[in-house]
């Protein structure tokens, strides 16, 4: 089973998914925008009290790795961290904005997620979802053929960044084709992209228009599925932005491990 | 008793450290991963770069803290963490991963105070040294004259005003062009100066004499350099950091003398980052001695922010039946004796 966590933004919100079944155990979603240090953990707690699952039953945790809120991708990492840590399982890092596409798995749409960033950006991305026409399972029993079964893969167009509203309006323009927008940027965009957009579009409704943990564990799994899961030791967010410091200095923090005493 | 074995975590500021306590002063392991090689790139801590730091490293230190203990997880009894006071990233990271891996084992955690951290750095070199004591907290982000009146139970005295004294100390190296961190380099300079070659001001607080300023320290030595400047006369930089010091050390040791007179406790100890400045530990023995006063004070491993402190903390709060819950949040301007 895979824990999935998303504090990216205003959202915080946990869930278990039951991959090998393809069944969410349980998720808990909180959108009212409390400090999700206070309830991050005891929303895990619990989920795993109210469905009895066994802590050691969990094989990895997946987590919104990033962009978003630093506070919020703290929260969220941390923990992550220190329950992968303890119960020495992997994290599997989920872009923040692919989570948030995911949650329109399916759909024959462009997907663009729209999140806040602040000073008139928005972290964003362009996501589509293609048919796996040859992964149809194939079964000795031929009465049994499932030949009409497929799979979605999802795809980039335009992977998750930070970038001017507008910009991202032209994109979406040259690309010409319908698109599902979602996210905690829409309320902030909507006027101006609906000013600017000039293809049809339309705003994904209440219960998938914002972070989602099961998607995040769901496009987890399939992360993991692929190798891209970390050790708690390796696990460190994407925040897409540097410190002011390091922006006004010029001078970059990476590459300093420090010394231990 | 049985045995307890506290794993203590700290990231209030820009050491990320973990440690392994055995009965609230055996220290089994003691991790401190410092990031001031970092901030030393920009002159003083940037909050966001080490919060980003902590997240990097604080799984590591603690694995290294159970490993250099030579103890598995499950041998821990309790996990103790800094809440506060402090930068509220860098203490949502330890807190974030603290309450997460306790929960991960189902063990007790308990939220300590940093400063009372700091004041019980004292108890792992001094075994037998119990409350009451009078206790002064020097630091970069803190100065404070406690009466130390129970395990947990404080009572400030006094407080600064303004800079704590490590920041008055970071502040003046790097008007001198000694550079960051300034405490241990004017330690050191200080010893090649004259602390009688410049008159700066012992400043007193007239409503709480225990309360202290450092900021028209800070003035009174730009306002000096500035005025040496203006002459076109040049000044000699160990003079300069001997006579701040001295004034600093002055103004710690008055304060705390005055309260011995008062509370006339058995014991006085000294913690804190600042406490580590050798011209201060010596000037403080010296003025207890005289006094008759026992004088304590942790090796200087244990008065940088270290988290073998936290974990004799969270042994004592764990004794008096403090635990905290899985909504233990960061606090960064969390008071002395507050729960």
């Amino acid at each position: 089973m895979i824990l999935g966590i998303d504090s990216s933004s205003l959202t915080a919100s946990v869930a278990i998914l039951d991959e090998g079944n393809d069944l969410v155990i349980a998720e808990y979603t909180v959108n009212t925008g409390k400090t999700h240090s206070q309830t991050l953990l005891p929303m895990i707690d619990e989920i795993f009290r109210l469905t009895g699952t066994v802590k050691k039953d969990i094989a990895a945790i997946a987590v919104a790795a990033g962009p978003g809120s630093f506070t919020g991708l703290r929260i969220g990492g941390a923990t992550a961290k220190g329950i992968a840590g303890a119960l020495m399982i992997p994290v599997i890092p989920v872009p923040t904005v692919e989570g948030l596409a995911y949650n329109c798995y399916g759909y024959s749409e462009i997907i663009c997620p729209v999140m806040d960033a602040r000073r008139e950006q928005t972290y964003t991305g362009i996501y589509e979802f293609v048919k796996n026409e040859g992964d149809a399972p194939v079964s000795d029993d031929k009465d049994m053929s499932e030949a009409g079964a497929y799979t979605y893969t999802m795809k980039s167009i335009m992977d998750q960044c930070a970038t001017d509203i507008g910009l991202l309006a032209d994109r979406l323009n040259e690309l010409g084709r319908d698109t599902v927008i979602l996210g905690d940027g829409v309320p902030v965009f909507r006027e101006i992209l609906d000013k600017k957009l000039k293809i049809a579009h339309t705003y994904a409704p209440a219960g998938i228009n914002r972070q989602s943990a099961v998607s995040i564990a769901r496009l987890g799994a399939r992360y993991m599925s692929e190798g891209k899961a970390v050790s708690a030791a390796d696990f460190a967010p994407e925040y897409l932005r540097q410190s002011q410091a390091e922006r006004e200095t010029g001078i970059s923090a990476d590459g300093h491990e420090g010394q231990e005493a | 008793m049985k045995d307890l074995f506290v794993l203590g975590i700290e990231s209030s500021c820009d050491e990320t450290a973990a440690s392994v306590v055995l009965n609230g002063h055996k220290v089994l392991s003691n991790v401190i991963s410092s990031q001031i090689d970092i901030h030393t790139l920009y002159g003083g801590v940037v909050p966001e770069i080490a919060s980003r730091k902590h997240m990097e490293r604080i799984d590591r230190v603690v694995k290294k803290a159970l490993a250099d203990a030579g103890m598995s997880a499950d041998d821990i009894d309790v996990i103790a963490v800094t809440y506060g006071p402090g930068l509220v990233g860098a203490l949502l990271v330890g807190v974030s991963y603290a309450k997460s891996y306790a929960w991960a084992y189902d063990k007790p955690l308990v939220g300590v105070h940093h400063i009372e951290g700091h004041i019980c750095a004292n108890y792992i070199e001094h075994e037998d040294l119990k409350p009451p004591f009078l206790s002064l907290v020097v630091s970069g982000g803190h100065t404070h004259l406690v009466n130390v009146a129970d395990y947990g139970k404080y009572e400030i005295l006094g407080r600064t005003r303004d800079d704590a004294a490590g920041e008055a100390f970071d502040k003046v190296a790097r008007v001198i062009g000694l550079g960051y961190p300034g405490g241990p380099k004017i330690d050191k300079v200080s010893y090649d100066g004259d602390p009688t070659a410049y008159a700066f001001p012992r400043a007193k607080i007239s409503e709480n004499e225990y309360d202290f300023s450092f900021s028209g320290l800070k003035s009174a030595v730009l306002n000096e350099l500035n005025a040496l400047q203006m002459k076109g006369l040049s000044y000699v930089q160990a003079d300069v950091a001997a006579s701040f010091q001295q004034a600093v050390v002055d103004v710690l040791v008055t304060h705390s003398m005055a309260a011995i007179d008062e509370y006339k406790p058995e014991c006085f100890a000294i913690a804190g980052g600042v406490a580590s400045n050798t011209h201060l530990r010596k000037a403080m023995e010296e003025a207890c001695a005289q006094k008759g006063v026992r004088f304590c004070m942790p090796s200087p491993i244990y008065c940088t922010d270290n988290a073998a402190m936290i974990a004799v903390a969270g042994y004592h709060e764990y004794i008096a039946g403090n635990t905290s819950g899985w909504d233990l949040n960061a606090v960064p301007a969390l008071k002395l004796g507050q729960r």
